[in-house]
């Protein structure tokens, strides 16, 4: 790995933690993606406006980095949109019964040493490398 | 204040996940292709997040700085049903590279297959509080169980 690209993510990692750590030692929330949304989406009461804020952060966010930072983004989509419809299904369902995604379990999780969270990473992980051998299998076919 | 934190927090994270690339799928996916051309700063970004949040951990106060309480839930052991989850989940992962955090960032670069993909998951949730009609009179949490 190129050093530009090690430090990007060696800063990137470090900003993901820091936000985590700023929400759970000021507010005490964890910031599980998946659950953020999810809260929104149930309409769960009194967590609303500090989920919609977080949402609204990490847009705003996506809007600076499209015009300070452009190679944080694809030009091009890799996979055709039926595969993006069930790719979010999947991710939206799996995250919920699963109890959370790559930055609850992820972050929060493996940080603990929780040996849920290490078995959802692996189960992730592992299912993630076999779909993409598939599909890249059946693309050279 | 609770929601500027909040909003601060969520420009930092997405902010994070842009600078070191997981906003992209080749670079998710780069990650799983474990077979191919392996791309390992998926993993760095998680070692780096994870110790940042584990030392965050070990100096909280007895609780949050602007009051409530930290979550503590019982640790709980991998089940069945998390498994299941964690493995649909990593499938959709493999197909198209975007997770929920990338996804809700996307939002501010915005594509057709951006959108679907965000629809998508939502949907996708829905399916699943559809599923799960909670039994009346018990707790319902949209809290990620990470112990």
């Amino acid at each position: 790995m190129e050093t530009g690209t090690l430090a990007n993510a060696l800063i990137g990692g470090g900003l993901i933690g820091l936000s985590s750590a700023g929400m759970l030692l000021l507010t005490g929330k964890v910031s599980g993606i998946s659950g953020i949304l999810y809260g929104l989406l149930i309409n769960e009461k009194g967590q609303r406006a500090w989920k919609f804020s977080f949402v609204l952060g990490m847009v705003t966010a996506g809007l600076l980095l499209t015009w300070l930072y452009p190679p944080a983004f694809l030009d091009s989509p890799m996979r055709r949109l039926p595969t993006f419809i069930a790719a979010g299904v999947l991710i939206g369902f799996g995250a919920r019964l699963g109890g959370g995604c790559t930055s609850g379990h992820g972050i929060c999780g493996v940080s603990r040493l929780s040996a849920r969270s290490i078995t959802a990473a692996l189960a992730w992980v592992i299912s993630g490398a076999l779909v993409l051998w598939i599909t890249k299998t059946m693309a050279e076919s | 204040m609770k929601n500027l934190i909040a909003f601060a927090a969520g420009l930092v994270f997405a902010a994070g996940l842009g600078i070191s690339g997981l906003t992209r799928p080749d670079v998710i996916l780069g990650f799983l292709d474990f077979t191919g051309d392996w791309n390992p700063v998926m993993l760095v970004v998680m070692a780096a997040g994870s110790l940042v949040y584990g030392l965050a951990w070990r100096v909280k106060q007895k609780t949050p700085v602007l009051g409530g309480t930290f979550p503590n839930p019982k640790p709980s052991p991998p089940d069945l049903r998390m498994i299941t989850g964690s493995v649909v989940f990593g499938a959709g992962w493999g197909l198209a590279g975007v997770c929920p955090g990338p996804s809700v960032t996307l939002l501010g670069n915005p594509s057709l297959e951006g959108l679907a993909f965000f629809a998508s998951m939502l949907g996708g949730m829905f399916m699943f509080r559809m599923a799960e009609q909670p039994k009346p009179g018990a707790a319902r949490s949209s809290a990620v169980q990470c112990t």
